[in-house]
């Protein structure tokens, strides 16, 4: 991603983007105060290509482009160290969810690798009721055109009966399938403002 | 003389790097010394009636006590020896705590310049004398300089004990900047509305002679008996007569004069009452601009004039009032913004400064209260404030935060989203201060509820685009310039003294530091006296204020008055300047020297001049001492010959 250098405020700012990541998010960003104690705790600035308290920033200008392009995103493991430390009670964690959920609505995905390994998670959970981690590993190495990656690893770990070659399905799988069923006809029917 | 060293271990802050012991002993070997000890704590009770029991036992005469800084605790062991019948003047403190024992750990070193200090003390008490106070009585009524709401609360709370009040102001209103306000931060609540009723208040209170239009032309005299001489200025209407009907200005055919009540936005007449709530509610001509005065011909305000208040032959007039006491309340100007070219405030008619914004705001002001742009009278849709214009910036000579500027741009704001729902404000900040109460709560609402968009980080410049104006700025926290399109720029403007702080401050003998703000006589302890007495500092005039404080100045300063007052006399300190005339040589050095007047010529007799000194004046700081050719001026307690024993103790 490259870097801003000049920003014209009131051409590139979005105002709708900005209430679209509050509703999201049901956070209040204008109350960051930019002390800087998300970044302060977050794991991952360092491979960050925006530090999470200019995430905020950005927002707060309504920075749509940039604030979606941003690996910053997609690299959040969502630890919430940052929502725990924020002194204005703002849930960052919350809001960095909400602008993957954005990103992906706009089709403005930077890391289109992570999303790919969430999807695959969220369909293994809807198709056994919980993690199935070797067909889920299986599926993303496959799917990510990386079929050998960690795969020394996985031997070792079978070996060790750490990962089960079968799946375990939960008893009301189909219920679980069901939760994923109705948030799907919701998301198509809600409207995105 | 009979002299007792009392040497105190201050606990372990003396004890542990010095041998008192061995210093009370050394001391029982300088001349006169007849009694020596070392006690834990001398200042403490039991310490005290240590030292007033030697004097009854050992018939003492004089006492040293070798302890902290006489700062500390000079007042209370002058109370000590007094209570055992000594004169308060026949006592020394040799300060071996912050001078010696608290400098170095060398026990040796400090020991013996502990006997050294301890011996000049003993030498200098030796040519000691008892000195005693006079008593002066009082005048008991007090001059406020300056009408704006410092010295108003002042006046008013002098007033409300009883007090005469004499008011000077230098314009024809009292009011002040605060006048001119639209609202008040935090509570956004109507200037006017809470300063008029006091202004009124001014105007019906019996006890208070204002003089408004009015400056300070001379001050002489001293705490209790000051003499100040008030220049009435050519209002060139009979006040007496004027009842503010306002008929002349609506006629007045001088109609393009400069508006200084509305900060230049607009234009006034020549005859003018600056607002309608002012007070008094007085016609004033300006002579600079009136027609009679600059054509020699038109009079119209005198044809119409239904009292026949108009008089085209008024002068300045000077009138004499005494008072014991008098508070500063001088107040401040704005720092001119177009130091800042890259700005150009002053150039484009579309970047103005915040006072000026205030006017566009008020509903008495030139647009009625509705925000119109100076250049085309359209309402803004974008409006930046920059902050920090003459504040804490060291390349135009105003390093210091103005304290009030943070407060009201947010104010400000606020109060624009209210008017104008869909216009755009920016706000560039270097940090925000908001250190009062609900003054944090208020910015963040200005952000949180009114959607106000603060960017952390200065302006560059700003250049005209069509009929806009670009404003080049940065955002610090992303680290990148930003660029803004606005219709107004706002300029918060910083405080300076007002003009002439400085010719006032060496009228009334007061101290002002680098940039014109009067010197309180401790930043503390001490905040609304002066170094000279008698003389209280009330609101801005001392260092940059916000309406709250400077009240609650303006009420201390007149908490000082009263206690001053509750006394019938004033007991003067004898440690000043002592003139010996038979030496005096009447060369008058001293007098040119004194930085407080407090030397004056006498005549003798037989005709001949020599100096004397008002020892209710004198601060005692011993500059005529030191420039006195034939040495005839000595000051008290610290005389030549004092001075030199305790050199001679020291080198000899």
């Amino acid at each position: 991603m490259k870097r801003l250098h000049l920003l014209s405020l009131q051409q590139t700012c979005d105002k709708d983007f900005i209430h679209r990541v509050e509703k999201e998010s049901g956070q209040q960003v204008s109350k960051c105060y930019q002390c800087g104690n998300c970044s302060a705790s977050c794991n991952y600035t360092y491979v960050y290509d925006y530090p999470v308290n200019q995430i905020m920033r950005l927002i707060q200008l309504g920075q749509k482009d940039v604030v979606l392009q941003a690996r910053s995103v997609w690299l959040c493991a969502n630890c919430q160290a940052c929502s725990t430390r924020c002194p204005c009670n703002i849930d960052v964690a919350r809001v960095m969810e909400s602008l993957r959920i954005i990103s992906v609505e706009e089709g403005m995905v930077s890391k289109k690798k992570i999303k790919l390994f969430y999807d695959e998670f969220l369909s293994s959970v809807k198709k056994h009721g919980r993690v199935f981690e070797t067909g889920l590993i299986a599926a993303y190495n496959i799917k990510a055109l990386k079929p050998f990656t960690d795969a020394d690893l996985g031997a070792r770990v079978l070996k060790k009966g750490k990962l089960e070659l079968h799946p375990h399905n939960i008893k009301g799988r189909k219920d679980v399938a069901e939760i994923f069923n109705r948030f799907e006809a919701y998301s198509k029917n809600r409207d995105i403002d | 003389m009979r002299i007792g060293v009392f040497v105190c271990r201050c606990g372990t802050n003396i004890a542990n790097t010095v041998d008192t012991e061995a210093v009370a002993n050394k001391a029982l070997e300088y001349p006169d010394v007849t009694h020596a000890t070392d006690y834990m704590y001398t200042c403490s009770e039991p310490g005290q009636q240590e030292i007033q029991q030697a004097i009854k036992e050992h018939a003492l005469q004089g006492i040293v006590v070798a302890a902290c800084s006489p700062r500390m605790h000079e007042a209370t062991f002058r109370r000590a020896v007094e209570k055992a019948g000594l004169n308060r003047y026949m006592f020394e403190q040799a300060n071996i705590r912050e001078h010696c024992s608290w400098i170095s750990s060398d026990i040796e070193a400090n020991t013996r310049k502990a006997m050294d200090l301890v011996r000049m003390s003993v030498e200098k008490l030796r040519f000691n004398q008892p000195l005693f106070s006079s008593y002066v009585p009082i005048n008991k009524r007090v001059l406020v300089i300056g009408g704006g709401v410092a010295g108003i609360q002042a006046a008013l709370d002098c007033a409300e004990g009883g007090l005469d009040v004499v008011m000077v102001e230098r314009e024809s209103t009292i009011g002040g900047k605060m006048a001119k306000l639209d609202k008040t931060f935090p509570t956004i609540d109507c200037s006017s509305c809470i300063l008029g009723p006091k202004m009124v208040d001014v105007a019906q209170n019996d006890n208070i002679h204002l003089y408004a239009y009015s400056e300070i032309d001379s001050v002489s005299g001293y705490i209790g008996n000051f003499k100040v001489g008030i220049r009435k200025k050519a209002t060139y209407v009979d006040w007496d007569a004027c009842t503010g009907c306002g008929l002349c200005t609506e006629k007045c055919p001088a109609k393009k004069c400069y508006d200084r009540f509305n900060e230049g936005l607009g234009t006034t007449t020549a005859i003018n009452i600056p607002f309608p709530q002012a007070i008094p509610k007085k016609a004033c001509i300006d002579a600079d601009y009136c027609r009679y005065f600059t054509k020699g011909k038109c009079k119209v305000c005198q044809k119409l004039c239904p009292t026949s208040a108009i008089r085209f032959e008024m002068e300045d007039e000077i009138v004499t009032e005494e008072v014991g006491a008098i508070v500063v309340a001088t107040g401040y100007d704005l720092f001119d913004d177009s130091v800042y070219g890259e700005y150009g405030g002053g150039h484009y008619p579309d970047v103005i400064s915040a006072m000026q914004y205030e006017r566009l705001l008020s509903a008495a002001g030139p647009t009625g209260g509705h925000i119109r742009r100076p250049s085309d009278g359209k309402a803004p849709k974008d409006i930046v404030w920059l902050s920090c214009i003459g504040s804490r910036d060291a390349s135009v000579g105003r390093p210091y935060c103005s304290g009030i500027c943070c407060m009201y741009i947010a104010k400000q704001a606020t109060m624009t989203r209210d008017h104008l729902p869909d216009c755009n404000c920016y706000v560039s900040y270097m940090d925000i201060r908001a250190p009062g109460k609900n003054y944090d709560e208020f910015v963040r609402r200005a952000q949180e509820e009114y959607g106000v968009q603060y960017f952390r980080g200065r302006v560059g410049k700003i250049y005209p685009k069509g009929d806009r104006l670009i404003v080049q700025g940065a955002d610090t926290l992303l680290g990148i310039q930003i660029e803004i399109e606005a219709d107004l720029v706002v300029l918060a403007t910083g405080i300076e003294p007002s003009d002439g702080a400085r010719g006032l401050a060496e009228k009334l003998r007061i101290s002002y530091d680098d940039y014109g703000f009067y010197m309180e006589s401790h930043p503390k302890l001490r905040p609304v006296e002066t170094n000279t007495a008698g003389v209280y500092l009330s609101g801005v005039c001392q260092g940059p204020k916000d309406i709250p404080a400077s009240v609650g100045q303006g009420s201390a300063a007149a908490a000082k008055v009263q206690a001053l007052f509750s006394r019938d006399t004033i007991e003067t300190d004898p440690q000043v300047a002592n003139v010996k005339e038979i030496a005096c040589i009447g060369c008058g050095k001293c007098i040119d020297v004194c930085p407080f007047g407090a030397i004056q010529w006498k005549t003798l007799r037989d005709g001949s001049q020599k100096a004397q000194v008002l020892e209710t004046v004198c601060q005692g700081c011993g500059l005529c001492n030191a420039t006195c050719p034939p040495k005839a001026i000595q000051l008290q307690h610290c005389t030549d010959d004092q001075i030199l024993a305790e050199v001679n103790a020291l080198c000899g």
